[in-house]
């Protein structure tokens, strides 16, 4: 996983609540067996519209995202967060994350911020205002910088130390590889195998 | 204090809990489909690791399948290399699989617990939100993103952040005609597709402990749009009842040693959860949505609400976009709204016991015409058993098409898809735009409702339907 730092770019402000990732990237879409190529089908529904944030001139090149509350809700799909990386992305910011989304997010190096509603309505408002004003992330602080707005946000130390390091989850897993031994020495017999029965 | 069944099943799969890390849990069983493993398989081979433990892990195919013709080559170039992939990675790697084709094949959380490998007090992941459903034994079951996908096989393992916990209790008795799905989309109606963030609910009370094993599976099932990573029922007679004599099931003194164990998976008395939602099943009525999330819901004795009665200003623009999307207007009763497709299927109502309500109100019936219904069964094994009862007799005599087991219509990755402006009674999970096809239109209902509004061509519930004349009156 890339690492994450700090990141200053433009935003593309979307206000919509519940934004699902059916909406982020549809079913067909999904039989890809990649990770990348997914770019096109971003909002592939919504991007039909002229008027949509993301084909609005002002916001091409834009990598931050500010959407309304419960984003990335829905299927477990990561494709959902290969799309918005592929397209250029590099963090999201809502006053909530479905879980699943949440923590596919994290694991791919996207930072997804979660800040109060009247924050993101500020920084919505000063982005619709001018699509040039820079928003700023900066995990090391911890906070969100764009004009005269700044906002701390929360992220647990563990999850933001992986993210700062760009660690890989399973080879830290696999440091405990004795742990996880000797706990299968102890599971109960009578827990079921997928060994095909006759 | 006490604990609650989810805190009890995850303290006894910790591997490892160090401060200021999240515990490292054991999977006891990992779930595989042809969607979300191919990039954790390239992965696995990427770094030259192997699957720590191919005796817990299984594979279907579902999302792609075709339900009709399966025995010519799938059409679709791009999900034929999908499922060609899964196959290719399962043989390389030792994965049991079951094809298109074979009798164990079937939309994956229907086929865990029809082979008995859903058990109470075990750990279920799979790379798919619905997931969720294998709670109703009283597993801890959670959706995972392909990255996770390829942790489990590589480590068997986890690292996970605790949850909080939620209790749901459904004082009294349903009603006649209430099922398990109507009592879900109240549930996330009253606490919202965002309320259940963070937590596993634990479903409980008179009514919840009167589903059947199936009923329980649909409730569970669609905790994940609540929000919730997971929603639980602990084991009882019912559950073990329904194990019992299944191929994966546990016999003899493992059997006993199982039950005896299934029965500590109890809420304790003293326990705490972090929050408790109390609903009075009596009343619950027939529950249909109207909008573009599962929240968006009311019920079928409702009318279409008016966006401007919502305080919140996020949820009067959602229902704004709602309406605009689903081509209606406030006001308009629910049971006036015409619909052109139903479909009947999916990891939340694809079991014999949904074939069977729906087959019930059939039964004598006709599909009002211009009104095209899928009959699509959950597994190669739901499908067998319906034709052993004559369902799919009911089903085609009454019009509808019976087709072969898959996810279907539920997310259209195959040909079964809505076309533009198409409006569907749907017994699936999710009504988002464009989630049965481009600019379709889904109302997600019980098995019993699709079935009736299949009948009249409205929204519509058993209760409204003409009786069916017996032989002596025609």
């Amino acid at each position: 996983m890339e690492a994450f730092t700090t990141h200053t770019g433009r935003a593309v402000p979307l206000r919509r609540s519940n934004v699902d990732t059916d909406q982020i990237i549809p079913a067909h879409w999904l039989k890809k067996v990649t990770r990348d190529g997914f770019e096109d089908g971003l909002f592939e529904a919504w991007r039909k519209d002229p008027e949509f944030a993301l084909n609005r001139p002002a916001h091409r090149g834009a990598t931050v995202l500010i959407a309304g509350p419960d984003f990335g809700t829905g299927s477990s799909r990561e494709h959902a967060v290969w799309a918005l990386q592929n397209y250029g992305f590099k963090a999201v910011i809502s006053p909530r994350f479905a879980d699943i989304f949440r923590g596919n997010s994290l694991k791919n190096g996207l930072l997804t911020v979660m800040l109060p509603q009247e924050t993101v309505e500020e920084l919505w408002q000063r982005v619709e205002a001018d699509p040039d004003v820079e928003i700023t992330v900066d995990l090391v602080a911890r906070e969100v910088r764009a004009e005269d707005v700044t906002a701390p946000f929360e992220l647990d130390e563990n999850a933001r130390w992986r993210l700062l390091e760009g660690l890989d989850d399973i080879s830290i897993t696999l440091k405990n590889e004795d742990a996880i031994a000797e706990f299968e020495t102890r599971r109960p017999t009578h827990k079921p195998l997928t060994t095909q029965v006759s | 204090m006490g604990r609650t069944l989810a805190e009890k099943v995850w303290d006894d799969h910790v591997v490892r809990r160090a401060e200021g890390e999240p515990d490292l849990l054991y999977i006891d069983l990992h779930l595989v489909h042809e969607v979300t493993s191919p990039q954790a398989f390239d992965g696995l081979r990427k770094s030259g690791r192997t699957v720590r433990r191919t005796d817990l892990t299984i594979a279907t195919e579902d999302h792609n399948t075709p339900t009709l013709d399966i025995d010519k080559p799938i059409a679709d170039p791009v999900s034929r290399t999908q499922l060609e992939t899964l196959r290719k990675n399962c043989a390389e790697f030792g994965v049991r699989l079951h094809s298109l084709g074979d009798d164990e094949q079937g939309v994956v959380h229907v086929v865990g617990p029809q082979l008995g490998l859903t058990q109470p007090g075990t750990t279920v992941v799979c790379g798919d939100s619905h997931t969720s459903t294998h709670g109703a034994f009283g597993a801890l079951a959670f959706g995972i993103g392909t990255s996770q996908v390829e942790h489990v096989l590589a480590t068997q393992t986890l690292p996970m952040a605790p949850f909080r916990t939620m209790a749901v209790t459904v004082l009294g008795e349903l009603p006649d005609g209430v099922t398990a799905k109507d009592l879900i989309l109240a549930i996330i109606a009253r606490i919202g597709t965002g309320g259940g963030q963070g937590y596993v609910i634990e479903y409980r009370g008179e009514a919840v402990e009167k589903l059947s094993m199936e009923a329980r599976m649909t409730m569970c099932n669609m905790s994940i749009e609540a929000g919730a990573r997971a929603g639980m029922v602990a084991p009882d007679e019912t559950t073990f009842a329904y194990l019992k004599g299944r191929p994966h099931a546990p016999e003899g003194a493992e059997w006993d040693e199982a039950v005896a164990y299934w029965r500590t998976l109890r809420t304790d008395d003293d326990a705490v959860f972090d929050h408790e939602v109390v609903i009075d099943a009596a009343e619950l009525a027939p529950f249909v949505t109207w909008g573009t999330n599962p929240g968006q819901g009311a019920p079928l004795s409702a009318a279409v609400p008016d966006p401007a009665s919502y305080a919140d200003p996020s949820e009067r623009l959602a229902a704004e976009k709602a309406l605009e999307y689903m081509g209606l207007e406030p006001g308009r009763r629910l049971r006036d709204i015409a619909i052109d497709t139903v479909f009947v299927g999916s990891c939340t109502n694809g079991r014999i016991e949904d074939l069977r309500s729906a087959a019930a109100v059939l039964d004598g019936r006709r599909v009002a015409d211009g009104v095209r219904m899928l009959v699509v069964p959950g597994s190669v094994r739901v499908a067998l058993q319906a034709v052993a009862e004559g369902l799919d007799k009911v089903f085609t005599a009454a019009g509808a098409e019976w087709r072969h087991a898959g996810c279907s219509m539920c997310l259209g990755m195959n040909p079964d898809q809505l076309s533009p402006g198409e409006r569907c009674a749907s017994t699936s999970n999710r009504n988002f735009e464009g989630r049965q096809g481009k600019g379709g239109r889904t109302h997600l209902v019980s098995p019993q409702v699709a079935a009736a509004s299949a009948v009249t061509g409205r929204l519509a519930s058993p209760a409204d339907l003409a009786a069916v004349p017996t032989p002596a009156e025609v």
